[in-house]
Protein backbone atom coordinates (compact mmCIF):
# COMPACT_ATOMS: atom_id res chain seq x y z
CA UNK A 1 0.00 0.00 0.00
CA UNK A 2 1.30 3.43 -0.97
CA UNK A 3 1.32 5.98 1.84
CA UNK A 4 0.62 9.49 0.59
CA UNK A 5 0.15 12.96 2.13
CA UNK A 6 0.88 11.60 5.65
CA UNK A 7 1.34 14.50 8.09
CA UNK A 8 1.95 12.80 11.46
CA UNK A 9 3.41 15.70 13.44
CA UNK A 10 0.79 18.37 12.69
CA UNK A 11 -1.80 15.60 12.95
CA UNK A 12 -0.68 14.53 16.42
CA UNK A 13 -0.29 18.08 17.74
CA UNK A 14 -3.64 19.11 16.24
CA UNK A 15 -5.22 16.04 17.81
CA UNK A 16 -3.72 17.00 21.19
CA UNK A 17 -5.37 20.44 20.88
CA UNK A 18 -8.73 18.79 20.19
CA UNK A 19 -8.24 16.55 23.23
CA UNK A 20 -7.23 19.58 25.30
CA UNK A 21 -10.39 21.44 24.25
CA UNK A 22 -12.54 18.49 25.33
CA UNK A 23 -10.80 18.30 28.73
CA UNK A 24 -10.95 22.09 29.24
CA UNK A 25 -14.68 22.29 28.63
CA UNK A 26 -15.34 19.30 30.89
CA UNK A 27 -13.00 20.42 33.68
CA UNK A 28 -14.21 24.02 33.81
CA UNK A 29 -17.87 23.73 32.75
CA UNK A 30 -18.67 20.06 33.23
CA UNK A 31 -19.88 19.79 29.64
CA UNK A 32 -19.11 17.23 26.96
CA UNK A 33 -17.78 18.73 23.71
CA UNK A 34 -19.97 16.72 21.35
CA UNK A 35 -20.47 18.87 18.29
CA UNK A 36 -23.58 17.18 16.90
CA UNK A 37 -25.34 17.44 20.27
CA UNK A 38 -24.29 21.07 20.67
CA UNK A 39 -25.47 21.97 17.17
CA UNK A 40 -28.74 20.05 17.44
CA UNK A 41 -29.75 21.81 20.64
CA UNK A 42 -29.41 25.29 19.14
CA UNK A 43 -31.49 24.67 16.02
CA UNK A 44 -35.26 25.08 16.11
CA UNK A 45 -36.12 26.74 19.38
CA UNK A 46 -32.99 26.98 21.50
CA UNK A 47 -33.37 26.19 25.21
CA UNK A 48 -32.25 28.37 28.13
CA UNK A 49 -28.80 26.76 28.04
CA UNK A 50 -28.14 27.69 24.42
CA UNK A 51 -25.70 30.58 24.92
CA UNK A 52 -22.62 28.55 25.80
CA UNK A 53 -23.36 26.27 22.84
CA UNK A 54 -23.52 29.22 20.46
CA UNK A 55 -20.24 30.46 21.90
CA UNK A 56 -18.56 27.09 21.48
CA UNK A 57 -19.65 26.97 17.82
CA UNK A 58 -18.57 30.61 17.41
CA UNK A 59 -15.17 29.55 18.78
CA UNK A 60 -14.80 26.98 16.00
CA UNK A 61 -15.55 29.65 13.39
CA UNK A 62 -13.34 32.22 15.14
CA UNK A 63 -10.44 29.75 15.06
CA UNK A 64 -10.84 29.38 11.30
CA UNK A 65 -11.13 33.15 10.80
CA UNK A 66 -8.03 33.77 12.92
CA UNK A 67 -6.08 31.04 11.15
CA UNK A 68 -7.06 32.37 7.75
CA UNK A 69 -6.24 35.91 8.83
CA UNK A 70 -2.73 34.95 9.94
CA UNK A 71 -1.75 32.34 7.36
CA UNK A 72 -4.05 33.26 4.45
CA UNK A 73 -4.55 29.56 3.85
CA UNK A 74 -7.42 27.27 4.88
CA UNK A 75 -7.39 24.31 2.59
CA UNK A 76 -10.80 22.66 2.13
CA UNK A 77 -10.98 20.34 -0.88
CA UNK A 78 -14.41 18.81 -1.46
CA UNK A 79 -14.14 15.86 -3.83
CA UNK A 80 -17.82 14.96 -3.71
CA UNK A 81 -20.28 16.67 -6.02
CA UNK A 82 -23.32 18.59 -4.72
CA UNK A 83 -25.73 15.63 -4.76
CA UNK A 84 -23.37 13.44 -2.75
CA UNK A 85 -22.68 16.36 -0.39
CA UNK A 86 -26.39 16.89 0.35
CA UNK A 87 -27.00 13.17 0.85
CA UNK A 88 -23.96 12.98 3.14
CA UNK A 89 -25.14 15.96 5.17
CA UNK A 90 -28.62 14.53 5.68
CA UNK A 91 -27.21 11.16 6.79
CA UNK A 92 -24.58 12.70 9.09
CA UNK A 93 -27.15 14.96 10.77
CA UNK A 94 -29.79 12.28 11.18
CA UNK A 95 -27.37 9.50 12.14
CA UNK A 96 -25.51 11.56 14.72
CA UNK A 97 -28.79 12.32 16.51
CA UNK A 98 -30.14 8.77 16.34
CA UNK A 99 -26.79 7.41 17.53
CA UNK A 100 -26.50 10.07 20.27
CA UNK A 101 -23.17 11.42 19.06
CA UNK A 102 -20.49 11.75 16.39
CA UNK A 103 -16.72 11.72 15.98
CA UNK A 104 -16.20 14.21 18.85
CA UNK A 105 -18.73 13.12 21.49
CA UNK A 106 -18.31 9.37 21.03
CA UNK A 107 -14.90 9.37 19.33
CA UNK A 108 -12.99 11.51 21.80
CA UNK A 109 -14.97 12.36 24.94
CA UNK A 110 -16.73 8.97 25.07
CA UNK A 111 -13.67 6.83 24.35
CA UNK A 112 -11.60 8.87 26.79
CA UNK A 113 -13.87 7.83 29.65
CA UNK A 114 -14.10 4.25 28.39
CA UNK A 115 -17.83 4.37 27.64
CA UNK A 116 -18.96 1.07 26.18
CA UNK A 117 -21.72 2.73 24.12
CA UNK A 118 -19.16 5.11 22.62
CA UNK A 119 -16.73 2.30 21.82
CA UNK A 120 -19.46 0.41 19.95
CA UNK A 121 -20.53 3.59 18.12
CA UNK A 122 -16.95 4.44 17.10
CA UNK A 123 -16.15 0.95 15.79
CA UNK A 124 -19.46 0.91 13.90
CA UNK A 125 -19.13 4.28 12.21
CA UNK A 126 -15.45 3.76 11.37
CA UNK A 127 -16.07 0.38 9.73
CA UNK A 128 -19.09 1.70 7.81
CA UNK A 129 -17.30 4.90 6.75
CA UNK A 130 -14.24 2.93 5.55
CA UNK A 131 -16.51 0.62 3.53
CA UNK A 132 -18.56 3.51 2.12
CA UNK A 133 -15.56 5.64 1.14
CA UNK A 134 -13.70 2.69 -0.37
CA UNK A 135 -16.74 1.59 -2.35
CA UNK A 136 -17.31 5.17 -3.51
CA UNK A 137 -13.63 5.39 -4.44
CA UNK A 138 -13.91 2.22 -6.55
CA UNK A 139 -17.20 3.17 -8.22
CA UNK A 140 -16.55 6.90 -8.68
CA UNK A 141 -12.76 7.21 -9.02
CA UNK A 142 -12.91 10.49 -10.94
CA UNK A 143 -12.57 13.74 -9.01
CA UNK A 144 -15.69 15.77 -8.49
CA UNK A 145 -18.00 12.93 -9.51
CA UNK A 146 -21.60 12.36 -8.46
CA UNK B 1 -17.11 32.65 33.08
CA UNK B 2 -18.65 29.46 31.73
CA UNK B 3 -19.45 31.35 28.55
CA UNK B 4 -15.81 32.40 28.14
CA UNK B 5 -14.77 28.80 28.76
CA UNK B 6 -17.09 27.57 26.01
CA UNK B 7 -15.70 30.09 23.52
CA UNK B 8 -12.04 29.35 24.35
CA UNK B 9 -12.67 25.62 24.20
CA UNK B 10 -14.30 26.08 20.78
CA UNK B 11 -11.29 28.07 19.56
CA UNK B 12 -8.81 25.43 20.78
CA UNK B 13 -10.94 22.67 19.27
CA UNK B 14 -11.11 24.51 15.95
CA UNK B 15 -7.37 25.23 15.88
CA UNK B 16 -6.73 21.52 16.46
CA UNK B 17 -8.99 20.57 13.57
CA UNK B 18 -7.31 23.11 11.29
CA UNK B 19 -3.71 22.29 12.27
CA UNK B 20 -4.35 18.57 11.79
CA UNK B 21 -6.09 19.38 8.45
CA UNK B 22 -9.19 17.52 9.56
CA UNK B 23 -11.18 20.47 8.16
CA UNK B 24 -10.14 19.24 4.73
CA UNK B 25 -12.47 16.42 3.62
CA UNK B 26 -9.87 15.25 1.07
CA UNK B 27 -7.67 14.41 4.07
CA UNK B 28 -10.48 12.41 5.73
CA UNK B 29 -11.24 10.51 2.52
CA UNK B 30 -7.51 9.87 2.10
CA UNK B 31 -7.83 7.80 5.26
CA UNK B 32 -11.29 6.28 4.74
CA UNK B 33 -10.90 5.40 1.04
CA UNK B 34 -8.67 2.33 0.85
CA UNK B 35 -8.99 2.02 -2.94
CA UNK B 36 -6.05 4.36 -3.66
CA UNK B 37 -2.96 5.72 -1.87
CA UNK B 38 -3.54 5.85 1.88
CA UNK B 39 -3.11 8.74 4.32
CA UNK B 40 -2.96 7.50 7.94
CA UNK B 41 -3.17 11.03 9.44
CA UNK B 42 -6.73 10.66 10.81
CA UNK B 43 -5.61 7.79 13.07
CA UNK B 44 -2.72 9.88 14.40
CA UNK B 45 -5.11 12.76 15.16
CA UNK B 46 -7.26 10.43 17.26
CA UNK B 47 -4.14 9.14 19.02
CA UNK B 48 -3.09 12.70 19.84
CA UNK B 49 -6.57 13.61 21.09
CA UNK B 50 -6.86 10.51 23.26
CA UNK B 51 -3.29 10.93 24.58
CA UNK B 52 -4.55 14.15 26.20
CA UNK B 53 -8.20 13.29 26.81
CA UNK B 54 -7.77 9.88 28.50
CA UNK B 55 -5.56 11.09 31.38
CA UNK B 56 -7.27 14.51 31.33
CA UNK B 57 -10.82 13.23 31.75
CA UNK B 58 -9.60 10.78 34.39
CA UNK B 59 -8.01 13.59 36.41
CA UNK B 60 -11.04 15.84 36.02
CA UNK B 61 -13.50 13.13 37.06
CA UNK B 62 -11.52 12.69 40.27
CA UNK B 63 -12.82 16.11 41.27
CA UNK B 64 -16.39 15.98 42.46
CA UNK B 65 -17.61 18.80 40.23
CA UNK B 66 -16.48 21.20 37.51
CA UNK B 67 -14.66 24.43 38.45
CA UNK B 68 -17.54 26.66 37.32
CA UNK B 69 -20.57 24.48 37.86
CA UNK B 70 -22.43 22.19 40.20
CA UNK B 71 -22.08 18.87 38.44
CA UNK B 72 -20.69 17.07 35.40
CA UNK B 73 -23.28 16.74 32.61
CA UNK B 74 -22.54 13.14 31.68
CA UNK B 75 -24.71 11.04 29.39
CA UNK B 76 -26.25 8.05 31.16
CA UNK B 77 -24.15 4.92 30.91
CA UNK B 78 -26.90 2.94 29.24
CA UNK B 79 -26.76 -0.32 27.36
CA UNK B 80 -25.84 -0.68 23.71
CA UNK B 81 -29.15 -0.55 21.84
CA UNK B 82 -30.61 -0.57 18.33
CA UNK B 83 -30.76 3.20 17.81
CA UNK B 84 -27.08 3.57 18.81
CA UNK B 85 -26.00 1.03 16.18
CA UNK B 86 -28.44 2.22 13.50
CA UNK B 87 -27.48 5.85 14.06
CA UNK B 88 -23.79 5.03 13.88
CA UNK B 89 -24.31 3.09 10.63
CA UNK B 90 -26.21 6.02 9.06
CA UNK B 91 -23.61 8.48 10.34
CA UNK B 92 -20.80 6.29 8.98
CA UNK B 93 -22.35 6.18 5.50
CA UNK B 94 -22.68 9.96 5.45
CA UNK B 95 -19.15 10.49 6.78
CA UNK B 96 -17.69 8.09 4.21
CA UNK B 97 -19.61 9.66 1.31
CA UNK B 98 -18.11 13.14 1.56
CA UNK B 99 -15.47 13.11 4.33
CA UNK B 100 -17.28 15.62 6.51
CA UNK B 101 -18.33 15.24 10.14
CA UNK B 102 -20.00 18.02 12.16
CA UNK B 103 -17.05 19.82 13.84
CA UNK B 104 -14.81 20.09 10.78
CA UNK B 105 -17.77 21.08 8.58
CA UNK B 106 -18.72 24.02 10.81
CA UNK B 107 -15.09 25.13 11.05
CA UNK B 108 -14.64 24.78 7.28
CA UNK B 109 -17.58 27.15 6.64
CA UNK B 110 -15.03 29.98 6.83
CA UNK B 111 -13.48 28.75 3.57
CA UNK B 112 -16.61 30.05 1.83
CA UNK B 113 -16.69 26.92 -0.35
CA UNK B 114 -20.28 26.43 -1.58
CA UNK B 115 -20.41 22.70 -0.94
CA UNK B 116 -19.40 23.15 2.71
CA UNK B 117 -22.38 25.46 3.18
CA UNK B 118 -24.53 22.91 1.33
CA UNK B 119 -23.29 20.14 3.63
CA UNK B 120 -23.96 22.09 6.83
CA UNK B 121 -27.46 23.06 5.62
CA UNK B 122 -28.23 19.41 4.81
CA UNK B 123 -26.81 18.30 8.17
CA UNK B 124 -29.07 20.74 10.03
CA UNK B 125 -32.00 19.48 7.93
CA UNK B 126 -31.08 15.90 8.88
CA UNK B 127 -31.09 16.86 12.57
CA UNK B 128 -34.45 18.58 12.18
CA UNK B 129 -35.80 15.49 10.41
CA UNK B 130 -34.63 13.36 13.31
CA UNK B 131 -36.46 15.62 15.74
CA UNK B 132 -39.71 15.16 13.81
CA UNK B 133 -39.28 11.39 13.54
CA UNK B 134 -38.37 11.14 17.22
CA UNK B 135 -41.38 13.20 18.30
CA UNK B 136 -43.65 11.08 16.14
CA UNK B 137 -42.09 7.85 17.45
CA UNK B 138 -42.29 8.74 21.14
CA UNK B 139 -45.73 10.27 20.62
CA UNK B 140 -46.88 7.05 18.99
CA UNK B 141 -45.63 4.84 21.82
CA UNK B 142 -46.88 7.15 24.56
CA UNK B 143 -50.33 7.58 23.07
Amino acid sequence: MIIENFTPISGFVGGMLVGLAVVLLFWLSGRIAGISGILASVIGKPGPDAVWRYLFLAGLVAAALGWFGVTGDLRVEVEAGPIRVVLAGLLVGFGARLGCGCTSGHGIAGLARFSKRSAVAVVTFFVVALATATLTGVLLPTEGGG
Amino acid sequence: MRLAVAFVSGVVFGLGLILSQMVNPAKILGFLDLSGPWDPTLAVVFLGALAVAVPGMRLVLRRGKPVFGERFALPARGAVDGPLIAGSVVFGIGWGLAGFCPGPAITALVSGEGRVILFVAAMVAGMAAYRIVDRWRTGATDG
